[in-house]
């Protein structure tokens, strides 16, 4: 059971899982190495929270296997439950107690004895900034408040591994950035954090690694930057002069990918063009611009979103896409 | 964590159920309207059926109506304890925070355990209101602290033992609202029993379902241990001929089939 860096702590083999109609597994390959966060990416009913409760003994695999910590998930649940953290989008507390009384009940059943989980309860309230709630019912706490507590509720005894399902669907940008900070505190004390995400911009700045899946499976893996290489950006030009165009048009083709033409909305004087998503920075286009005359009012690197990078990897839309476009 | 792994299954078990009685418990704490309620039922109850009813009902061999009444009003508010379990559960059933628990190095088996032990601890709280209210208005326990106290241990192993059905229906239930639905189910169950009327009196189909019915046999049972009118005379059905026996083998019988299946429940819960 090393904790060595690099080591995998999580290791899942063709996972099949099957709930009616819907194969939410359909042989799911991952391998999360030790001290780090690997981000898990995909639209909703990817299979994400799926694994995620494979991996915390919730829901057993049809097929397949998985370890945690190098124990099996199936048949060594009770090993792998005392090396594991969980926390998701659905805040897992009871709502008619108060913040301390859930921490002190959690640690209880981590069996820390009834004063030590006193202890914890109160450390950990001070630490996290949510002393000043512990003593009001959790149905009281904000968003945020309940997240954080949720998160720090599975951190009372330290674990190898910590899933965070979707940790900040939700949530407002204030609250996302604590839980980040969180995040990478406890990364920097060694814990391996599994995370899901619908935002390519939190595994961006989260995720050491990533694994972008999709019905049931990974279709993409690598460092945020391979990804983000293969799956590219795109620079917005607004031009003052609809004149200028065609010269900003040809500016923009030499930055571009080879052989991709702009995309002109003659109407609104924008051009936009697809670019390898590190290739550029912003004063290099500006520059560009200028030594073809054009005077641009508007310039900007637009990062991939989600939808883009699934169009890249699989063709096709993200399913969420194609339901908000139906609506 | 080298002492988790190490202790015993059996203290870890044990010292888990009583964290989530604890639990149950404190959150009764935070609903004060619950707490007054739990325990208003005891006290409107003997008022209501003590009096009204009391008016109208004659006593075979004559007697108090309230000192007929109460041993039926302690097993009828027992009974009514299956909602506790029923509902509590079923209202788990649906939150995030099982999920946490599942994913714990806990025993399974400490929810229902913690939340029985709790109705329990409720339970007695209730039975020593209702106990009261008797006394104030003309119950009493003749046969001395013995037989009046096995009383009370009689009620509370029947209290523990629908609490465990009501664990197994609750883990059934997918809401609490379904959980709701089935409250007024318990009322026939009740009602179909010598707690209000004695049997005799009943069509024969009927008297026969009153007459084994487990509360009939509760309620017999508690009249015999308190010394209170209204035990039969003659040639009657066996558990109300041996009302204490029967009572302790139908709890025997509810607790050998609902404790296996409810911890079964949990065990493999959203596998």
């Amino acid at each position: 059971m090393g904790k060595h860096t690099g080591d995998a702590v999580v290791v899942a083999e063709g996972l099949r899982k099957r709930f009616g109609q819907t194969q939410a597994l359909d042989g799911l390959d991952l391998t999360v190495p030790a001290g780090q966060v690997y981000g898990l990416l995909g639209p909703n009913g990817a299979g994400k929270s799926t694994s995620v409760r494979v991996f915390a003994t919730l829901t057993r695999p049809d097929e397949g296997r998985a370890t945690v910590a190098g124990h099996d998930v199936v048949r060594e649940a009770g090993a792998v439950r005392r090396e594991i953290g969980l926390a998701g989008q659905h805040a897992a507390l009871d709502e008619q107690l108060t913040g301390r009384e859930n921490l002190r009940i959690f640690g209880r059943l981590f069996h820390l004895g009834t004063k030590r989980a006193r202890e914890r309860a109160d450390e950990l309230l001070e630490r996290f900034d949510l002393a000043h709630a512990a003593d009001r019912l959790v149905k009281t706490y904000s968003g945020g408040m309940r997240r954080r507590l949720d998160l720090i509720s599975s951190l009372i005894v330290s674990p190898t591994v910590l899933f965070l399902d979707e940790p900040t669907t939700g949530l407002d940008p204030r609250s996302r950035n604590e839980i980040w900070d969180t995040v990478r505190d406890l990364v920097g004390q060694g814990t391996t954090v599994l995370l899901t995400t619908q935002y390519l911009d939190e595994a961006d700045q989260l995720a050491h690694n990533i694994a972008v899946i999709d019905t049931g499976k990974v279709i993409a893996s690598g460092t945020p930057d391979e990804l983000k290489a293969r799956i590219g950006g795109r620079i917005d030009v607004t031009v003052g002069d609809a004149a200028e165009i065609p010269d900003a048009a040809r500016a923009l083709a030499v930055l571009a990918d080879t052989g991709t033409e702009p995309d002109v909305d003659a109407d609104r004087r924008l051009l936009s063009v697809p670019v390898g998503a590190d290739s550029l920075a912003l004063p290099d286009i500006v520059r560009q611009l200028d030594q073809a005359g054009v005077k641009a009012v508007d310039v900007g690197i637009r990062r991939p979103t989600l939808d883009e990078v699934f169009l890249t990897l699989t063709g096709k839309p993200t399913t969420t896409t194609t339901e908000e476009a139906a609506r | 964590m080298t002492a988790t792994a190490t202790a015993s299954p059996l203290r870890t078990g044990l010292s888990d159920g009583l964290a989530v009685m604890s639990r149950n418990l404190l959150k009764l704490k935070h609903q004060p309207g619950q707490i007054v309620a739990t325990f208003a039922f005891p006290l409107v109850s003997v008022v209501l059926f003590g009096y009204v009813f009391g008016s109208a009902i004659p006593i075979p061999g004559g007697g108090n109506y309230r000192e007929y009444l109460m041993p039926g009003l302690f097993v009828m508010s027992t009974v009514f304890g299956v909602m506790g379990a029923l509902t509590v559960i079923a209202k788990d059933n649906g939150l995030g925070v099982m999920d946490r628990y599942r994913s714990m190095p806990m025993a399974r088996s400490a929810v229902p355990f913690g939340q029985t032990a709790a109705d329990l601890v409720i339970a007695a709280g209730s039975l020593v209101i209702m106990a009261a209210c008797g006394l104030l208005f003309g119950w009493r326990a003749h046969n001395g602290i013995g037989a009046t106290l096995a009383g009370f241990g009689l009620l509370l192993l029947l209290q523990y033992a629908v609490s465990w059905l009501g664990v197994f229906l609750g883990s059934l239930a997918k809401n609490e609202e379904t959980a709701a639905r089935i409250g007024p189910l318990i009322m026939p169950v009740t009602m179909i029993s010598n707690i209000f009327v004695p049997t005799d009196g009943m069509p024969a189909i009927l008297q026969a379902i009153a007459d084994w019915n487990p509360v009939s046999a509760a309620t017999a049972a508690c009249r015999e241990l308190f010394g209170n009118p209204g035990l039969p005379a003659g040639d009657v059905a066996w558990p109300i001929a041996n009302p204490v026996l029967a009572t302790v083998g139908w709890c025997v019988l509810l607790l050998a089939v609902f404790v296996p299946l409810s911890i079964r429940r949990f065990r493999t819960a959203g596998l």
